[in-house]
Protein backbone atom coordinates (compact mmCIF):
# COMPACT_ATOMS: atom_id res chain seq x y z
CA UNK A 1 0.00 0.00 0.00
CA UNK A 2 1.15 3.47 -1.02
CA UNK A 3 -0.35 7.19 -0.13
CA UNK A 4 0.68 10.48 -0.42
CA UNK A 5 -0.40 13.18 1.38
CA UNK A 6 0.29 16.58 2.72
CA UNK A 7 1.66 16.96 6.73
CA UNK A 8 0.03 18.50 9.49
CA UNK A 9 2.36 18.76 12.30
CA UNK A 10 2.01 18.68 16.25
CA UNK A 11 4.45 18.27 18.89
CA UNK A 12 5.35 15.80 21.85
CA UNK A 13 2.62 14.12 24.42
CA UNK A 14 -0.73 14.52 22.45
CA UNK A 15 -2.87 12.75 24.92
CA UNK A 16 -6.12 11.32 24.05
CA UNK A 17 -8.05 14.26 25.66
CA UNK A 18 -6.83 16.94 23.41
CA UNK A 19 -7.19 14.46 20.15
CA UNK A 20 -10.78 14.20 21.10
CA UNK A 21 -11.94 15.64 24.58
CA UNK A 22 -13.83 13.69 27.03
CA UNK A 23 -17.26 16.11 26.73
CA UNK A 24 -17.64 14.72 23.40
CA UNK A 25 -17.51 11.14 24.21
CA UNK A 26 -21.14 10.76 24.30
CA UNK A 27 -21.10 9.56 21.04
CA UNK A 28 -19.53 6.89 19.04
CA UNK A 29 -20.70 8.00 15.90
CA UNK A 30 -17.08 8.26 13.75
CA UNK A 31 -18.79 11.41 11.58
CA UNK A 32 -19.27 13.59 14.79
CA UNK A 33 -16.15 12.44 16.07
CA UNK A 34 -14.54 13.99 14.08
CA UNK A 35 -16.33 17.53 13.93
CA UNK A 36 -13.81 17.79 17.21
CA UNK A 37 -11.04 16.19 16.53
CA UNK A 38 -7.94 18.11 17.85
CA UNK A 39 -10.34 21.30 18.95
CA UNK A 40 -8.65 22.27 21.93
CA UNK A 41 -5.17 22.32 20.63
CA UNK A 42 -6.28 23.29 17.37
CA UNK A 43 -9.43 24.59 16.42
CA UNK A 44 -8.11 24.69 12.66
CA UNK A 45 -7.45 21.40 12.19
CA UNK A 46 -11.20 20.29 11.44
CA UNK A 47 -11.77 23.23 8.49
CA UNK A 48 -8.54 22.49 6.97
CA UNK A 49 -7.74 18.83 7.19
CA UNK A 50 -8.30 17.36 3.28
CA UNK A 51 -8.49 13.80 2.50
CA UNK A 52 -5.45 12.06 2.39
CA UNK A 53 -3.48 14.31 4.67
CA UNK A 54 -0.83 12.71 6.95
CA UNK A 55 -0.55 13.91 10.57
CA UNK A 56 3.46 13.79 12.16
CA UNK A 57 4.19 14.22 16.09
CA UNK A 58 6.38 14.07 18.80
CA UNK A 59 6.62 11.16 21.50
CA UNK A 60 4.31 9.62 23.15
CA UNK A 61 1.29 10.34 20.93
CA UNK A 62 -1.77 9.23 22.05
CA UNK A 63 -0.78 8.88 26.08
CA UNK A 64 -3.63 8.97 28.14
CA UNK A 65 -7.01 7.09 28.76
CA UNK A 66 -7.77 4.07 26.75
CA UNK A 67 -10.84 5.42 24.78
CA UNK A 68 -10.69 3.79 20.79
CA UNK A 69 -12.81 7.32 19.58
CA UNK A 70 -9.09 8.88 19.85
CA UNK A 71 -8.02 6.68 16.70
CA UNK A 72 -11.79 6.86 15.13
CA UNK A 73 -11.94 10.83 15.14
CA UNK A 74 -7.86 10.77 13.73
CA UNK A 75 -9.37 8.33 10.69
CA UNK A 76 -12.90 9.72 10.35
CA UNK A 77 -11.01 12.80 9.68
CA UNK A 78 -9.94 11.42 6.74
CA UNK A 79 -6.19 11.56 7.93
CA UNK A 80 -4.50 8.64 5.78
CA UNK A 81 -1.82 7.68 8.22
CA UNK A 82 -0.22 9.62 11.43
CA UNK A 83 3.35 9.16 11.34
CA UNK A 84 5.14 9.76 15.26
CA UNK A 85 8.36 9.59 17.03
CA UNK A 86 6.97 6.93 19.57
CA UNK A 87 3.17 6.04 20.45
CA UNK A 88 1.26 5.03 23.84
CA UNK A 89 1.56 1.12 23.93
CA UNK A 90 -2.61 1.30 24.10
CA UNK A 91 -3.18 4.14 21.30
CA UNK A 92 -0.93 1.99 19.14
CA UNK A 93 -3.06 -1.65 19.75
CA UNK A 94 -6.26 0.96 19.45
CA UNK A 95 -4.96 2.65 15.83
CA UNK A 96 -4.24 -0.66 14.29
CA UNK A 97 -7.52 -2.27 15.47
CA UNK A 98 -10.04 0.92 14.14
CA UNK A 99 -7.47 0.32 11.29
CA UNK A 100 -6.04 3.97 11.56
CA UNK A 101 -2.27 3.31 9.94
CA UNK A 102 0.39 4.54 12.24
CA UNK A 103 4.10 4.84 11.81
CA UNK A 104 6.89 5.12 14.00
CA UNK A 105 9.77 7.25 12.41
CA UNK A 106 11.84 10.42 13.84
CA UNK A 107 12.96 12.49 10.89
CA UNK A 108 12.86 15.42 9.15
CA UNK A 109 9.87 16.67 8.41
CA UNK A 110 7.62 20.12 8.13
CA UNK A 111 4.20 21.40 8.64
CA UNK A 112 3.11 21.05 4.79
CA UNK A 113 5.52 18.91 3.22
CA UNK A 114 4.35 16.42 1.03
CA UNK A 115 5.06 12.68 1.97
CA UNK A 116 5.19 9.71 -0.20
CA UNK A 117 4.97 6.34 2.44
CA UNK A 118 5.48 2.91 1.41
CA UNK A 119 4.06 0.59 3.54
CA UNK A 120 4.86 -2.61 1.74
CA UNK A 121 8.45 -1.32 1.73
CA UNK A 122 8.89 0.80 4.52
CA UNK A 123 9.77 4.28 3.36
CA UNK A 124 8.95 7.72 3.57
CA UNK A 125 9.96 9.89 0.97
CA UNK A 126 9.84 13.76 1.67
CA UNK A 127 8.99 14.79 -1.75
CA UNK A 128 9.36 18.84 -0.21
CA UNK A 129 12.40 18.22 0.92
CA UNK A 130 13.66 15.59 -1.42
CA UNK A 131 14.40 12.92 1.55
CA UNK A 132 13.84 9.60 1.93
CA UNK A 133 13.82 7.77 5.25
CA UNK A 134 13.26 4.38 6.30
CA UNK A 135 10.49 2.64 8.65
CA UNK A 136 10.29 -1.44 9.87
CA UNK A 137 7.13 -2.39 7.71
CA UNK A 138 4.56 -4.09 9.12
CA UNK A 139 4.53 -7.49 9.35
CA UNK A 140 2.65 -8.90 7.73
CA UNK A 141 -0.59 -10.08 9.40
CA UNK A 142 -0.44 -6.62 11.22
CA UNK A 143 -0.60 -5.06 7.62
CA UNK A 144 -3.46 -7.12 6.96
CA UNK A 145 -5.47 -6.00 9.72
CA UNK A 146 -5.37 -2.60 8.68
CA UNK A 147 -5.76 -3.48 4.94
CA UNK A 148 -8.85 -4.90 6.03
CA UNK A 149 -10.11 -1.78 8.24
CA UNK A 150 -9.63 -3.07 11.48
CA UNK A 151 -9.44 -6.22 14.01
CA UNK A 152 -13.16 -7.26 12.93
CA UNK A 153 -12.75 -7.07 9.75
CA UNK A 154 -9.37 -9.25 9.58
CA UNK A 155 -10.64 -11.78 11.69
CA UNK A 156 -13.74 -11.86 9.65
CA UNK A 157 -11.21 -13.07 6.72
CA UNK A 158 -9.66 -15.55 9.54
CA UNK A 159 -6.27 -14.01 9.80
CA UNK B 1 16.19 -20.02 22.22
CA UNK B 2 15.41 -19.35 25.92
CA UNK B 3 11.98 -18.05 26.60
CA UNK B 4 10.66 -16.04 30.01
CA UNK B 5 7.22 -17.40 31.45
CA UNK B 6 5.39 -14.70 29.89
CA UNK B 7 7.06 -15.67 26.33
CA UNK B 8 6.38 -19.29 27.12
CA UNK B 9 2.79 -19.16 27.94
CA UNK B 10 2.03 -16.54 24.70
CA UNK B 11 4.10 -19.27 22.82
CA UNK B 12 1.34 -21.88 24.22
CA UNK B 13 -1.26 -19.88 23.07
CA UNK B 14 -0.57 -19.10 19.21
CA UNK B 15 0.87 -23.16 18.37
CA UNK B 16 4.21 -22.12 18.06
CA UNK B 17 7.40 -23.68 20.05
CA UNK B 18 9.24 -20.35 20.59
CA UNK B 19 8.79 -16.76 20.37
CA UNK B 20 10.85 -13.68 20.68
CA UNK B 21 10.65 -10.42 22.03
CA UNK B 22 8.82 -7.79 19.34
CA UNK B 23 7.77 -10.34 17.86
CA UNK B 24 3.60 -10.32 16.75
CA UNK B 25 1.41 -13.24 17.75
CA UNK B 26 -2.48 -14.14 17.21
CA UNK B 27 -3.16 -15.79 20.22
CA UNK B 28 -5.98 -17.91 21.53
CA UNK B 29 -8.28 -16.38 24.64
CA UNK B 30 -8.71 -18.34 27.55
CA UNK B 31 -11.02 -15.36 28.91
CA UNK B 32 -12.27 -12.04 27.73
CA UNK B 33 -12.85 -9.43 30.16
CA UNK B 34 -15.27 -6.40 29.98
CA UNK B 35 -16.71 -3.69 32.95
CA UNK B 36 -19.77 -1.32 32.85
CA UNK B 37 -17.54 1.22 31.49
CA UNK B 38 -15.75 -0.56 28.38
CA UNK B 39 -17.84 -3.41 27.51
CA UNK B 40 -20.96 -1.14 26.10
CA UNK B 41 -17.99 0.10 23.73
CA UNK B 42 -17.04 -2.82 22.65
CA UNK B 43 -21.22 -4.41 22.46
CA UNK B 44 -21.14 -1.14 19.85
CA UNK B 45 -18.47 -2.68 17.73
CA UNK B 46 -19.42 -6.01 17.89
CA UNK B 47 -22.98 -5.40 16.64
CA UNK B 48 -21.52 -2.77 13.95
CA UNK B 49 -19.26 -5.76 13.09
CA UNK B 50 -22.96 -7.52 12.00
CA UNK B 51 -21.28 -10.00 14.35
CA UNK B 52 -23.97 -12.43 15.59
CA UNK B 53 -22.08 -14.84 17.81
CA UNK B 54 -19.94 -15.17 20.40
CA UNK B 55 -16.73 -17.56 20.32
CA UNK B 56 -17.51 -18.99 23.97
CA UNK B 57 -20.62 -18.00 26.23
CA UNK B 58 -18.30 -19.88 28.95
CA UNK B 59 -15.33 -17.53 28.11
CA UNK B 60 -16.74 -14.17 28.59
CA UNK B 61 -16.77 -12.37 32.04
CA UNK B 62 -18.71 -8.87 32.20
CA UNK B 63 -18.75 -7.44 35.55
CA UNK B 64 -20.91 -4.89 36.48
CA UNK B 65 -18.42 -2.67 39.03
CA UNK B 66 -17.49 0.88 38.18
CA UNK B 67 -20.92 2.68 38.23
CA UNK B 68 -23.03 0.17 40.38
CA UNK B 69 -25.68 0.20 42.56
CA UNK B 70 -26.02 2.18 39.21
CA UNK B 71 -25.60 5.87 40.73
CA UNK B 72 -27.59 7.70 37.58
CA UNK B 73 -29.40 7.52 35.05
CA UNK B 74 -26.47 7.06 32.18
CA UNK B 75 -24.40 4.40 33.86
CA UNK B 76 -27.68 2.32 34.67
CA UNK B 77 -28.75 2.97 30.26
CA UNK B 78 -24.64 1.74 29.87
CA UNK B 79 -25.34 -1.37 32.24
CA UNK B 80 -28.36 -2.42 30.53
CA UNK B 81 -26.83 -2.02 27.03
CA UNK B 82 -23.77 -5.06 28.59
CA UNK B 83 -27.04 -7.01 30.55
CA UNK B 84 -29.44 -7.00 27.07
CA UNK B 85 -26.32 -8.77 25.37
CA UNK B 86 -25.58 -10.98 28.13
CA UNK B 87 -28.83 -12.49 27.82
CA UNK B 88 -28.61 -12.39 24.27
CA UNK B 89 -25.83 -14.73 24.02
CA UNK B 90 -26.01 -16.40 27.41
CA UNK B 91 -23.11 -15.19 28.80
CA UNK B 92 -22.29 -17.72 31.88
CA UNK B 93 -19.97 -15.15 33.70
CA UNK B 94 -22.27 -12.00 33.97
CA UNK B 95 -22.29 -10.44 36.98
CA UNK B 96 -24.70 -7.65 37.79
CA UNK B 97 -25.82 -6.26 41.12
CA UNK B 98 -26.08 -8.66 43.80
CA UNK B 99 -23.06 -11.38 42.35
CA UNK B 100 -21.01 -8.38 41.29
CA UNK B 101 -17.62 -7.57 43.08
CA UNK B 102 -14.91 -5.49 41.52
CA UNK B 103 -13.72 -7.63 38.29
CA UNK B 104 -10.10 -8.31 39.17
CA UNK B 105 -10.75 -10.15 42.61
CA UNK B 106 -13.81 -11.47 41.27
CA UNK B 107 -12.63 -13.62 38.70
CA UNK B 108 -9.74 -15.44 40.67
CA UNK B 109 -12.19 -16.39 43.29
CA UNK B 110 -15.03 -17.39 40.87
CA UNK B 111 -11.93 -20.09 39.77
CA UNK B 112 -12.28 -18.05 36.40
CA UNK B 113 -8.76 -17.69 35.83
CA UNK B 114 -5.80 -20.62 36.35
CA UNK B 115 -2.49 -20.54 36.06
CA UNK B 116 -1.23 -20.46 32.35
CA UNK B 117 -4.19 -18.99 30.99
CA UNK B 118 -3.98 -16.32 28.70
CA UNK B 119 -6.29 -13.75 29.67
CA UNK B 120 -7.22 -9.63 28.14
CA UNK B 121 -9.38 -7.60 30.00
CA UNK B 122 -10.85 -3.98 28.51
CA UNK B 123 -9.42 -2.51 32.17
CA UNK B 124 -5.74 -1.50 32.29
CA UNK B 125 -5.49 -3.75 35.75
CA UNK B 126 -6.50 -6.48 33.84
CA UNK B 127 -2.61 -7.73 35.17
CA UNK B 128 -3.66 -8.68 38.52
CA UNK B 129 -3.74 -12.25 37.29
CA UNK B 130 -0.37 -12.79 36.84
CA UNK B 131 -0.33 -13.50 40.48
CA UNK B 132 -1.90 -16.90 39.50
CA UNK B 133 0.88 -17.51 36.84
CA UNK B 134 -1.61 -16.25 34.07
CA UNK B 135 -0.99 -13.97 31.22
CA UNK B 136 -3.17 -11.24 31.38
CA UNK B 137 -3.18 -7.76 30.08
CA UNK B 138 -5.25 -4.51 29.61
CA UNK B 139 -6.68 -3.84 25.75
CA UNK B 140 -8.83 -1.23 24.08
CA UNK B 141 -13.02 -1.78 23.45
CA UNK B 142 -12.30 -3.39 19.56
CA UNK B 143 -9.84 -6.16 21.10
CA UNK B 144 -12.76 -6.77 23.42
CA UNK B 145 -14.96 -7.48 20.38
CA UNK B 146 -12.69 -9.19 18.83
CA UNK B 147 -11.92 -11.20 21.65
CA UNK B 148 -15.64 -12.14 22.45
CA UNK B 149 -16.53 -12.76 18.53
CA UNK B 150 -13.27 -14.88 17.48
CA UNK B 151 -11.36 -15.72 21.29
CA UNK B 152 -8.16 -14.24 19.54
CA UNK B 153 -6.10 -10.82 20.26
CA UNK B 154 -2.88 -9.83 18.56
CA UNK B 155 0.29 -8.79 20.93
CA UNK B 156 4.13 -7.90 20.43
CA UNK B 157 5.90 -9.69 22.56
CA UNK B 158 7.28 -8.14 25.41
CA UNK B 159 10.90 -7.85 26.81
CA UNK B 160 11.43 -8.59 30.73
CA UNK B 161 12.23 -7.75 33.73
CA UNK B 162 13.37 -9.89 36.22
CA UNK B 163 12.98 -8.98 40.26
CA UNK B 164 14.67 -11.33 42.55
CA UNK B 165 12.92 -11.29 45.55
CA UNK B 166 14.51 -12.64 49.10
CA UNK B 167 14.17 -11.83 52.32
CA UNK B 168 10.97 -12.07 54.09
CA UNK B 169 8.21 -9.51 54.86
CA UNK B 170 8.23 -7.91 58.40
CA UNK B 171 4.92 -7.43 60.47
CA UNK B 172 2.32 -4.43 58.69
CA UNK B 173 4.36 -4.85 55.57
CA UNK B 174 2.48 -6.00 52.77
CA UNK B 175 2.68 -6.45 49.20
CA UNK B 176 1.45 -2.96 48.65
CA UNK B 177 4.59 -1.66 50.68
CA UNK B 178 6.13 -4.24 47.69
CA UNK B 179 5.00 -2.90 44.95
CA UNK B 180 5.10 0.86 46.38
CA UNK B 181 8.65 0.33 46.58
CA UNK B 182 9.39 -0.73 43.17
CA UNK B 183 7.22 1.63 41.48
CA UNK B 184 9.27 4.26 43.07
CA UNK B 185 12.32 2.45 42.24
CA UNK B 186 12.17 2.49 38.92
CA UNK B 187 9.16 4.96 37.96
CA UNK B 188 6.27 5.22 36.30
CA UNK B 189 7.49 4.09 32.67
CA UNK B 190 10.34 1.80 34.09
CA UNK B 191 8.67 -1.70 32.93
CA UNK B 192 7.21 0.29 29.86
CA UNK B 193 6.18 -2.24 26.90
CA UNK B 194 7.48 -5.28 29.10
CA UNK B 195 6.67 -8.13 31.81
CA UNK B 196 7.59 -8.02 35.21
CA UNK B 197 8.46 -11.41 36.52
CA UNK B 198 9.17 -11.96 40.11
CA UNK B 199 11.56 -14.85 41.53
CA UNK B 200 13.29 -16.02 43.91
CA UNK B 201 12.98 -17.16 47.02
CA UNK B 202 11.23 -14.58 48.48
CA UNK B 203 8.27 -15.38 46.52
CA UNK B 204 7.07 -18.24 48.80
CA UNK B 205 6.56 -16.22 51.84
CA UNK B 206 4.48 -13.66 49.98
CA UNK B 207 0.65 -14.71 50.17
CA UNK B 208 -1.89 -15.00 47.17
CA UNK B 209 -3.20 -11.91 48.24
CA UNK B 210 0.71 -10.16 48.09
CA UNK B 211 0.61 -12.09 44.91
CA UNK B 212 -2.39 -10.60 43.31
CA UNK B 213 -1.59 -6.90 45.06
CA UNK B 214 1.86 -6.54 43.24
CA UNK B 215 0.93 -7.73 40.13
CA UNK B 216 -2.62 -5.33 40.14
CA UNK B 217 0.06 -2.27 40.33
CA UNK B 218 2.64 -3.58 37.58
CA UNK B 219 0.21 -1.52 34.85
CA UNK B 220 1.53 1.93 37.28
CA UNK B 221 5.18 1.17 36.09
CA UNK B 222 3.43 0.67 32.38
CA UNK B 223 4.03 -3.08 32.31
CA UNK B 224 2.49 -4.93 29.94
CA UNK B 225 1.94 -7.42 32.15
CA UNK B 226 3.72 -8.70 35.98
CA UNK B 227 3.60 -12.36 36.81
CA UNK B 228 4.93 -15.08 39.49
CA UNK B 229 5.61 -18.19 39.01
CA UNK B 230 3.59 -20.98 40.50
CA UNK B 231 3.97 -22.85 43.67
CA UNK B 232 2.18 -25.34 46.12
CA UNK B 233 0.36 -21.63 47.31
CA UNK B 234 -0.77 -20.34 43.38
CA UNK B 235 -2.00 -24.47 43.18
CA UNK B 236 -3.71 -24.86 46.63
CA UNK B 237 -5.63 -21.57 45.52
CA UNK B 238 -6.63 -22.47 41.76
CA UNK B 239 -7.60 -25.86 43.49
CA UNK B 240 -10.06 -24.47 46.33
CA UNK B 241 -11.17 -21.67 43.88
CA UNK B 242 -11.51 -23.94 40.01
CA UNK B 243 -12.38 -26.81 38.50
CA UNK B 244 -10.14 -26.00 35.86
CA UNK B 245 -6.32 -27.55 35.89
CA UNK B 246 -3.82 -24.95 36.16
CA UNK B 247 -0.62 -25.38 33.38
CA UNK B 248 2.70 -24.63 34.60
CA UNK B 249 5.09 -22.65 32.49
CA UNK B 250 8.79 -21.90 33.90
CA UNK B 251 10.69 -19.47 32.60
CA UNK B 252 13.98 -20.72 31.16
CA UNK B 253 17.38 -20.48 32.97
CA UNK B 254 19.20 -18.49 30.20
CA UNK B 255 15.99 -16.80 29.81
CA UNK B 256 16.82 -13.14 28.48
CA UNK B 257 16.20 -10.15 30.47
CA UNK B 258 16.66 -6.74 29.89
CA UNK B 259 17.06 -5.68 33.69
CA UNK B 260 17.98 -7.65 36.69
CA UNK B 261 16.87 -6.03 40.58
CA UNK B 262 17.36 -7.62 43.02
CA UNK B 263 14.79 -6.70 46.14
CA UNK B 264 15.25 -7.65 49.83
CA UNK B 265 12.04 -8.21 51.08
CA UNK B 266 12.74 -7.79 54.63
CA UNK B 267 14.24 -4.27 54.28
CA UNK B 268 10.76 -2.65 52.45
CA UNK B 269 9.24 -0.48 55.02
CA UNK B 270 5.19 0.53 55.17
CA UNK B 271 5.40 2.78 51.70
CA UNK B 272 3.04 5.84 50.96
CA UNK B 273 2.57 7.25 47.32
CA UNK B 274 1.94 11.07 47.91
CA UNK B 275 0.10 13.02 44.86
CA UNK B 276 0.08 12.90 42.27
CA UNK B 277 2.05 9.48 41.00
CA UNK B 278 2.35 6.49 42.28
CA UNK B 279 6.02 6.32 41.49
CA UNK B 280 6.32 9.50 44.12
CA UNK B 281 6.70 7.43 47.00
CA UNK B 282 8.04 8.23 50.76
CA UNK B 283 8.16 6.20 54.03
CA UNK B 284 7.75 7.19 57.38
CA UNK B 285 11.00 8.88 58.69
CA UNK B 286 9.83 11.33 55.30
CA UNK B 287 6.71 12.20 56.21
CA UNK B 288 6.05 14.52 58.79
CA UNK B 289 2.22 15.59 59.99
CA UNK B 290 -0.06 15.29 56.97
CA UNK B 291 -3.63 15.44 58.48
CA UNK B 292 -6.51 13.77 56.35
CA UNK B 293 -10.24 13.82 55.61
CA UNK B 294 -11.39 10.66 53.96
CA UNK B 295 -9.65 7.05 54.22
CA UNK B 296 -10.58 4.21 51.52
CA UNK B 297 -9.92 0.44 52.42
CA UNK B 298 -10.78 -1.58 49.03
CA UNK B 299 -10.90 -1.64 45.10
CA UNK B 300 -9.16 -4.48 42.86
CA UNK B 301 -5.75 -3.79 45.00
CA UNK B 302 -6.64 -3.82 48.20
CA UNK B 303 -10.31 -4.80 49.08
CA UNK B 304 -9.92 -8.98 49.85
CA UNK B 305 -10.42 -10.72 53.08
CA UNK B 306 -6.88 -10.34 54.66
CA UNK B 307 -6.94 -6.80 53.68
CA UNK B 308 -9.43 -6.38 56.13
CA UNK B 309 -8.20 -8.99 58.91
CA UNK B 310 -5.41 -6.38 58.63
CA UNK B 311 -7.44 -3.44 59.14
CA UNK B 312 -9.77 -4.31 62.08
CA UNK B 313 -6.72 -5.54 64.09
CA UNK B 314 -5.54 -2.07 64.25
CA UNK B 315 -8.97 -0.66 64.50
CA UNK B 316 -10.70 -3.47 66.47
CA UNK B 317 -11.55 -1.43 69.85
CA UNK B 318 -10.39 1.78 68.83
CA UNK B 319 -12.58 5.03 67.72
CA UNK B 320 -11.59 6.60 64.37
CA UNK B 321 -10.51 9.97 64.51
CA UNK B 322 -13.00 12.39 64.78
CA UNK B 323 -13.84 14.33 61.45
CA UNK B 324 -12.00 11.12 59.11
CA UNK B 325 -14.99 9.35 57.17
CA UNK B 326 -13.31 5.69 56.91
CA UNK B 327 -14.99 3.42 53.85
CA UNK B 328 -14.88 0.35 54.10
CA UNK B 329 -15.52 -1.61 50.40
CA UNK B 330 -14.84 -5.22 50.35
CA UNK B 331 -14.02 -6.27 46.46
CA UNK B 332 -16.51 -8.96 46.07
CA UNK B 333 -20.15 -10.34 47.90
CA UNK B 334 -18.16 -13.42 49.40
CA UNK B 335 -15.61 -11.08 51.02
CA UNK B 336 -18.14 -8.96 52.09
CA UNK B 337 -19.79 -12.46 53.80
CA UNK B 338 -16.51 -13.35 55.10
CA UNK B 339 -16.07 -10.19 56.98
CA UNK B 340 -19.92 -9.86 58.37
CA UNK B 341 -19.43 -13.43 59.30
CA UNK B 342 -16.21 -13.51 61.03
CA UNK B 343 -17.63 -10.05 62.82
CA UNK B 344 -15.39 -7.81 61.21
CA UNK B 345 -17.93 -5.22 60.06
CA UNK B 346 -19.18 -4.97 63.83
CA UNK B 347 -15.43 -4.15 64.97
CA UNK B 348 -15.45 -1.55 61.45
CA UNK B 349 -19.20 -0.12 62.59
CA UNK B 350 -17.94 0.43 66.25
CA UNK B 351 -14.49 2.33 65.23
CA UNK B 352 -16.77 4.62 63.49
CA UNK B 353 -16.41 3.13 59.85
CA UNK B 354 -19.12 2.79 57.07
CA UNK B 355 -19.36 -0.45 55.75
CA UNK B 356 -20.43 -0.69 51.80
CA UNK B 357 -21.48 -2.87 49.09
CA UNK B 358 -18.75 -4.04 46.46
CA UNK B 359 -18.27 -1.46 43.95
CA UNK B 360 -15.29 0.50 42.61
CA UNK B 361 -16.92 3.66 43.38
CA UNK B 362 -14.39 6.17 45.10
CA UNK B 363 -11.33 4.63 43.59
CA UNK B 364 -11.72 6.17 40.04
CA UNK B 365 -14.16 9.37 41.89
CA UNK B 366 -17.32 7.57 40.49
CA UNK B 367 -19.53 7.65 43.13
CA UNK B 368 -19.41 6.83 47.46
CA UNK B 369 -17.14 9.09 48.88
CA UNK B 370 -15.85 11.58 46.25
CA UNK B 371 -13.45 14.11 47.39
CA UNK B 372 -13.46 18.28 47.72
CA UNK B 373 -11.46 20.50 46.72
CA UNK B 374 -8.54 20.37 48.83
CA UNK B 375 -9.36 17.28 51.43
CA UNK B 376 -6.66 13.99 51.72
CA UNK B 377 -7.46 11.01 51.24
CA UNK B 378 -5.58 7.85 52.23
CA UNK B 379 -6.58 4.93 50.02
CA UNK B 380 -5.64 1.44 49.54
CA UNK B 381 -6.24 2.12 45.96
CA UNK B 382 -4.13 2.11 43.06
CA UNK B 383 -3.82 5.19 41.41
CA UNK B 384 -3.49 9.21 43.03
CA UNK B 385 -3.59 11.18 39.80
CA UNK B 386 -4.66 14.63 39.49
CA UNK B 387 -8.57 14.54 40.53
CA UNK B 388 -8.55 10.29 40.13
CA UNK B 389 -10.97 10.68 43.45
CA UNK B 390 -12.84 14.08 43.16
CA UNK B 391 -12.00 17.25 42.73
CA UNK B 392 -8.78 18.34 40.88
CA UNK B 393 -7.46 19.79 44.02
CA UNK B 394 -7.59 17.04 45.96
CA UNK B 395 -5.25 14.94 47.29
CA UNK B 396 -4.76 10.66 47.17
CA UNK B 397 -2.20 8.84 48.98
CA UNK B 398 -1.80 5.69 47.86
CA UNK B 399 -0.76 3.16 51.22
CA UNK B 400 -1.76 -0.48 52.42
CA UNK B 401 -4.33 -1.02 54.62
CA UNK B 402 -2.27 -1.16 57.85
CA UNK B 403 -0.78 2.38 57.17
CA UNK B 404 -4.63 3.00 56.36
CA UNK B 405 -6.06 1.65 59.13
CA UNK B 406 -3.33 3.57 61.39
CA UNK B 407 -4.40 6.73 59.83
CA UNK B 408 -7.83 7.01 60.11
CA UNK B 409 -7.30 6.21 63.89
CA UNK B 410 -4.71 9.10 64.23
CA UNK B 411 -6.16 11.91 61.55
CA UNK B 412 -3.05 11.93 60.01
CA UNK B 413 -0.87 9.48 57.57
CA UNK B 414 0.80 7.44 60.43
CA UNK B 415 2.45 3.89 60.54
CA UNK B 416 0.59 1.22 62.34
CA UNK B 417 3.58 1.03 64.38
CA UNK B 418 2.79 3.59 66.09
CA UNK B 419 -0.63 2.76 66.54
CA UNK B 420 0.01 -0.78 68.01
S1 LIG C 1 -11.16 -0.71 41.78
FE1 LIG C 1 -10.33 1.07 40.74
S2 LIG C 1 -8.55 0.37 39.61
FE2 LIG C 1 -9.74 -1.44 40.21
S3 LIG C 1 -11.05 -1.89 38.46
FE3 LIG C 1 -12.21 -0.56 39.83
S4 LIG C 1 -11.80 1.53 39.12
FE4 LIG C 1 -10.26 0.21 38.19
Amino acid sequence: MKIKGKVIKYGDNIDTDVIIPARYLNTSDPKELAQHCMVDLDPTFVKRVQQGDIMVAGANFGCGSSREHAPIAIKASRIACVIAKSFARIFYRNSINTGLPIIEYDGDIDEADVLEVDFSLGIIKNLTKGKEGSFPPFPEFLQNIINKGGLLGALKEGV
Amino acid sequence: MAMTMTQKILAAHCGKDEVKKGQLIMADLDLALGNDVTSPVAIKEFEKAKLSKVFDNKKIALVMDHFTPNKDIKSAEQVKIVREFANKYDIKNFYDVGEMGVEHALLPEKGLVVSGDLVIGADSHTCTYGALGAFSTGVGSTDLAAGMAYGKAWFKVPAAIKFNLYGELKKYVSGKDVILHIIGLIGVDGALYKSMEFVGEGVKSLSMDDRFTICNMAIEAGAKNGIFPVDEKTLEYVKAHSDRRPRIFEADEDAEYDLVIDINLSQIEPTVAFPHLPSNTRTFDQIGDIEIDQVVIGSCTNGRYSDFEIAANILKGKKVKKGVRVLIIPSTQKIYLDILKSGMIEDFIEAGCVVSTPTCGPCLGGHMGILAKGERCVATTNRNFVGRMGHPESQVYLASPAVAAASAIAGKITSPYEII
